[in-house]
């Protein structure tokens, strides 16, 4: 698989202050990735310095296996850092005409672009005339510029209504959809659980974890579960050897899997006990309990 | 090179301000053929420039680029606005991002200096040619086109002085800052020179250090050309005075601007690099 982004040993210090340390992470082709941490985790320091706006401290990165220069390897990288930064005085248009020239790449993708977004109307209307939401969109259709090998976006639904934040994620899925490699930095855990099947997790500069979304947690799940035969199933279920933890809270039941097991074995075995359920669901742990329970023991 | 000047070109052209302020400047550089018509009658005492012998070939070469280099006020402010702005607007991160190598940005921005001189001095070179082609006493040939050292000058003094905005506008990051930065740096080299020459060292050797700063190198390119007029020599004769001054463009005089505007150019690459954003 082909390597876009590979980052080593990488260190960045402002002042006392170490905003990234030590990092190491690889990014793929065809992946969708999130970099999750909470607020000051050093995710927009990270960006910056692979995208070459912030000074590295120590360590390396290098972009498409280190086969071109930094700012080279960025005309194929379509990358929005916090808020879109253009030209106030200049249209739409003209703002995109400019990236063009930089990225070198021909006009002929403008309209298409700025239709994806749904600005094709707004085209014409200088940029300082633009609500935050479309300011947004029309960042991603500039960093669409080119149909770029990777798009880099960081916390792109900050500050957006409902709407807006709704309009840009389908976007993103769009996008995702056609096989264009992302690589999303957000603190907002359901954003990234949607669309991301790779995250790194970040705390202090420091990596958590980096993988798989669904390989994150090495537990198998738990159940949730109603009874009115609520001892008879917290007594069955605590001499099982199947379950690490039963927690109770008033008629529902909770159960944690040591190893792996179906909904129907459960329920058929809890049948034939002669225990019938109204209730059962078997549920993996949403990103944000995970995200919290790997934030909350690295602190400890 | 062509894609990073039109680059360039579509930032200032496409803003308002700057568009008008470089229309301004260059017609405003055409104005300075007006002086022409500038006739005081006052009864006995009649005045007339054009019959002053300042359009006389080769002096009009030094005087036109005397002149005509205090408009340079004018780009001045285009020039450091278009580096401030980049930070205010925060679009040189984006530029940076969509691929734009450090070194490029400030080369364009370079460019876009060298076009403007160039611009200005063909300009100058151009209008002064007509002036006196329709006013000089002289036209032969030899007289038309000697001291055109003087459009060198003009041309470095030019890019040395832009290249200075270009670097306070990166620095301070904000143009209204950089344009008081730069005013209170030409009051900071009278001081220093004062307080050499009063306190540390003779006036001679003072007005020589003096002679290696930057604003003041600009100015000693052109030189005044008043006193190099016959009306105001002869007044000098009268009063006993000697007038007499040297006047001329200097190699060295060449070689300090340059080395600034290579200073300039390079410290503004430095800070950038150095910088994060």
């Amino acid at each position: 698989m082909q390597n876009i982004l590979s980052v080593r040993n990488l260190t960045k210090k402002f002042g006392h202050l170490t905003a990234v340390k030590d990092l190491s992470f690889e990014i793929e082709k065809g992946n969708v990735y999130g970099i999750l941490g909470p607020n000051g985790s050093g995710k927009s320091t990270t960006l910056g310095i692979v995208l070459n706006v912030v000074n590295k401290t120590t360590g390396e990165f290098s972009w498409f296996d280190g086969n071109t220069s930094t700012h080279n390897a960025l005309k194929k990288v379509g990358a929005i850092i916090e808020r879109p930064n253009f030209y106030p005085y200049m249209t739409a248009i003209q703002n995109l005409k400019l990236v063009c020239k930089i990225k070198e790449v021909s006009e002929i993708k403008i309209e298409e672009k700025l239709e994806l977004v749904g600005l094709l109307e707004r085209k014409n209307s200088a940029f300082r005339t633009y609500s935050l939401g479309m300011k947004q969109r029309l960042a991603i259709a500039s960093a669409l510029l080119n149909d770029p090998e990777i798009l880099i976006l960081d916390e792109p639904t900050n500050g957006l209504d409902p709407q807006g934040i709704h309009q840009i994620r389908e976007i993103i899925k769009k996008i995702a959809s056609q096989g264009t490699t992302i690589l999303l930095a957000s603190h907002l855990l359901d954003e990234v659980e949607k669309v991301c099947s790779h995250v790194v997790i970040l705390r202090k500069g420091e990596k958590l974890y980096s993988g798989r979304v669904d390989s994150m947690n090495a537990t198998h799940g738990f159940f949730e579960l109603k009874t009115t035969q609520k001892e008879a199933l917290v007594a069955y279920l605590k001499n099982h050897t199947s379950f690490a933890e039963i927690k109770e809270d008033k008629s529902l039941v909770t159960a944690f899997l040591k190893e792996e097991m179906s909904a129907e074995v459960l329920n058929r075995s809890l049948f034939e006990k002669g225990i019938f359920l109204s209730h059962l669901v078997k549920r993996k742990e949403s990103l944000e309990e995970q995200f919290l329970s790997l934030t909350n023991n690295q602190s400890n | 090179m062509i894609r990073l000047l039109q680059i360039e070109f579509i930032k200032l052209w496409n803003n308002r301000a700057s568009k008008v302020l470089i229309i301004a400047y260059f017609t405003l550089l055409t104005f300075i053929s007006l002086i022409a018509a500038i006739k005081f009658d006052l009864g006995p005492l009649k005045f007339h420039f054009a019959e002053m012998g300042i359009f006389d070939f080769p002096y009009i070469w030094h005087f036109n680029t005397y002149i005509a280099a205090f408009f340079k006020l004018f780009l001045a402010v285009v020039i450091v606005s278009m580096m401030a702005n980049e930070y205010s607007n925060k679009t040189i991160k984006q530029n940076l991002i969509d691929g734009l190598s450090k070194w490029e940005f400030i080369y364009s921005k370079f460019l876009t200096v060298l076009v403007f001189s160039a611009i200005s001095t063909l300009f100058i070179f151009v209008v002064s040619l007509i002036l006196g082609l329709l006013y000089s006493s002289y036209n032969e040939l030899g007289i038309i086109f000697s001291d055109l050292e003087f459009i060198l000058a003009y041309f470095i003094k030019l890019v040395a002085f832009f290249s200075l905005c270009l670097f306070l506008g990166i620095l301070v990051k904000r143009s209204a800052f950089a344009l008081g930065f730069l005013i209170l740096w030409s009051i900071v080299e009278q001081i220093i020179f004062g307080v050499l020459g009063w306190k540390i060292t003779s006036w001679e050797t003072a007005t020589t250090i003096k002679s290696l700063f930057p604003l003041e190198s600009m100015a000693n390119l052109i030189d005044q050309p008043f006193s190099r007029l016959s009306v105001v020599q002869n007044i000098g004769d009268q009063l006993e005075t000697d007038l007499k001054f040297d006047y001329a463009v200097h190699s060295y005089e060449i070689l300090i601007a340059l080395a600034w505007t290579a200073i300039f150019i390079y410290g503004s690459y430095a800070l950038l690099k150095k910088r994060d954003l």
